[in-house]
């Protein structure tokens, strides 16, 4: 198992160097310059001089092959540069902000579990069942309604209407804060939650070796816990594990709305500001992220079914 | 025991598959009787009704199929109706069940030995720890090798005998008075179906289990059976002890299927000869014709057999057919 591990991770390497090529292609290629929009911010006239002046104090002057090189050499040594604007080292910046995204996305993530998971299974035991069908409709609404809109009606109703908590801030880091962010984030994984375990759970009860465990005499109680549940979980992993990775992609709009000081608020930020350090910077860790999810994932998969190997 | 009453008695069994909008029925008119140790077989094509049957008699019916009518009564007790409570204490305890496909009925998550422990936590009111030493007995019993390493073995780690085994193991786990066998060697080698067989044969005569063999396979049938009955359509066309069925046909269909068989050396003595079918296709549960159900695609069948449903006619060997021109 342990050589399994350390093979996935191993795996993560050539991806991360891909990645971090494209993001840098990416980041030469787009128009616009810190230097740009610095002077479109009002502090310089538009001067030929001080654009060259700033790009080369950036060392935004040098061939693009030169600044990968220094890019790469850099990221080797775990240094992601320094930002433009603040003059801080990246990773002290990502350091700072990397913990409220983390603590947003498992919140909003034990949201989703917390109700997401028993809905889908009770509504697969029950098809049909008015449960069923409040649950499958309350899923699709979960899944349509935009996460901006929904986070103001919660602003709205929590904050300002019924005043029972902050509407946006991250205060001292406590519970009060984080409850509207992370409700408004985990409903639109809550909702495929419970729409993916109920068909894995439906799924699972049509295989053969229900009937020959219902044949065995069990009740359904028993069904579920010694037959149905792991088989289940199979599938629901997935689902789990690839909506825990874009959740850490999603919170931009959440951290944005609830001003909450996370790394999708720096990103967006960043990218106003042609900040470039940190936007390869924030993007990176967020790939890097997903990349350990995705081998968390597969862990676990190999720990719940003995049919794939470790070999 | 109950003395001279048999273990299982079917009285005009009716299944139907119900829906909003239309009734079709499956399974008409099936009666048959398995006594105490008794092998019975139960014989037709795909579709035509007998896994349902079988299913039926352990309350495992699902919807859209329900027992319209009918009694089926096990040890004197009528099963229809009896509360889900009472039937799971029947099921795999006094009657169970093996499949046909031995890949797919195990559950591919979960180690055999605790597959066959959980019979014994059920119905025995035993601990894991006791009933996962008498898993490995059991295993050891279906002549699966090397037991006590076996019952940490996943299914996907196993033959598709070797699986049929453990379903077997499974299945007399609680010693049942019956043991409804549905294709059980379906899916097998000829040569691996043959020990499946004899394994079964040796273990149920051993404990005195009776049997209802589910099969399309005469010679399965003509192997383990002492009475066979033959579906065709939903109706039980003829029920008879095997060696009155193999040597006097009586049904149409009956004859047919016999006739279909291919016969060693029958080339010597006949000539080269075409093996015989049986023309035209099973109809749709949606299409069962009127009156005989076999009637569109029988030789002997006259006016009469397209209007009305004949009824058994007793044949004297304690069995019966159902034809107007049975022969």
């Amino acid at each position: 198992m342990l050589r399994f591990i350390l093979r996935r991770l191993l795996q993560m390497v050539p991806t991360v160097i891909a990645v971090s090529l494209l993001i840098f292609i990416i980041f030469s290629v787009v128009p616009g310059s810190i230097a740009s929009s610095m002077i479109a911010d009002g502090r310089g006239a538009n001067d030929p001089e001080l654009i060259e002046r700033l790009n080369r104090e950036f060392g935004l002057d040098r061939p693009v092959h030169v600044r990968f090189g220094d890019y790469i050499w850099n990221l080797a040594q775990f240094d992601l540069g320094t930002s433009f604007r603040t003059r801080q080292p990246v990773t002290e910046l990502i350091g700072e902000r990397i913990w409220p995204t983390l603590k947003l996305a498992i919140a909003a993530m034990c949201v989703a579990i917390a109700i997401g998971l028993p809905l889908g299974f009770f509504a697969a035991m029950r098809p049909g069942s008015l449960l069923d069908s409040i649950t499958m409709v309350g899923a699709v609404s979960g899944l349509s309604v935009p996460q901006f809109w929904l986070g103001l009606l919660a602003m709205y109703l929590f904050a300002l209407t019924l005043g029972w908590l902050p509407s946006f801030g991250y205060g001292e880091g406590g519970l009060r804060n984080l409850v509207l962010p992370a409700l408004t984030l985990g409903v639109g994984p809550m909702a495929l939650l419970a729409r993916t375990t109920r068909a894995a759970v439906l799924e699972v009860m049509s295989t053969d070796f229900i009937r020959t465990a219902r044949s065995k005499g069990m009740s359904s109680f028993r069904l579920v816990k010694w037959h149905v549940t792991r088989n289940a979980l199979v599938l629901i992993i997935t689902t789990l594990g690839l909506q825990f990775g874009s959740m850490m992609g999603q919170a931009v709009v959440v951290e944005k709305l609830f001003s909450w000081p996370g790394l999708g608020s720096l990103l967006i930020d960043s990218v106003g500001l042609r900040d470039i350090p940190v936007v390869q910077g924030s993007i990176l860790v967020l790939v890097l992220c997903f990349l350990v999810i995705n081998t968390v994932v597969d862990v676990l998969y190999a720990v719940i079914d003995p049919r794939i190997s470790h070999g | 025991m109950s003395g001279t009453r048999a273990l299982l008695e079917v009285q005009d069994l009716q299944i139907d598959i119900v829906s909003a909008k239309h009734r079709h029925n499956v399974v008409e008119n099936v009666s048959f009787t398995i006594d105490h140790g008794e092998t019975f077989g139960l014989v037709g094509e795909s579709g035509c009704g007998k896994s349902i049957t079988a299913l039926a008699m352990i309350g495992l019916l699902r919807s859209p199929l329900v027992i319209s009518s009918g009694s089926i009564r096990f040890r004197d007790r009528e099963l229809r109706g009896l509360p889900e409570r009472e039937l799971r204490k029947l099921r795999g305890n006094r009657i169970a069940m093996i499949f046909q496909e031995p890949m797919t009925a195990l559950n591919p998550v979960s180690p055999v030995g605790r597959q066959i422990a959980e019979m014994f936590v059920l119905h025995q009111g035993a601990t894991w720890h006791e009933a996962e030493r008498k898993a490995v007995e059991a295993l050891a019993s279906v002549q699966v090798p090397a037991p006590e390493q076996r019952v940490k073995s996943y299914p996907h780690e196993m033959s598709g005998g070797m699986r049929q085994r453990i379903m077997i193991a499974i299945a007399l786990a609680c010693k049942p008075d019956l043991l409804i066998a549905d294709e059980p060697t379906t899916a097998l080698d000829v040569t691996v179906q043959a020990e499946i067989l004899k394994l079964m044969k040796e273990l149920c005569s051993a404990r005195g289990t009776a049997v209802l063999m589910i099969s399309h396979d005469l010679g399965v049938i003509a192997k383990m059976c002492r009475n066979v009955g033959i579906m065709y359509a939903g109706h039980l066309v003829e029920q008879r002890p095997v060696e009155a069925i193999f040597r006097s046909p009586s049904h149409p269909y009956t004859n047919g299927l016999l006739n279909s068989l291919p016969r060693l050396g029958s080339r010597g003595i006949h000539g080269r000869k075409r093996l015989q079918e049986i023309t035209g296709v099973v109809p749709s549960i949606s299409a069962f014709p009127a009156g005989c159900r076999f009637q569109p695609r029988c030789e002997r069948a006259s006016a009469l057999c397209a209007t009305t449903q004949p009824d058994q006619a007793d044949l004297g060997d304690e069995g019966y057919v159902r034809c107007f021109h049975h022969g």
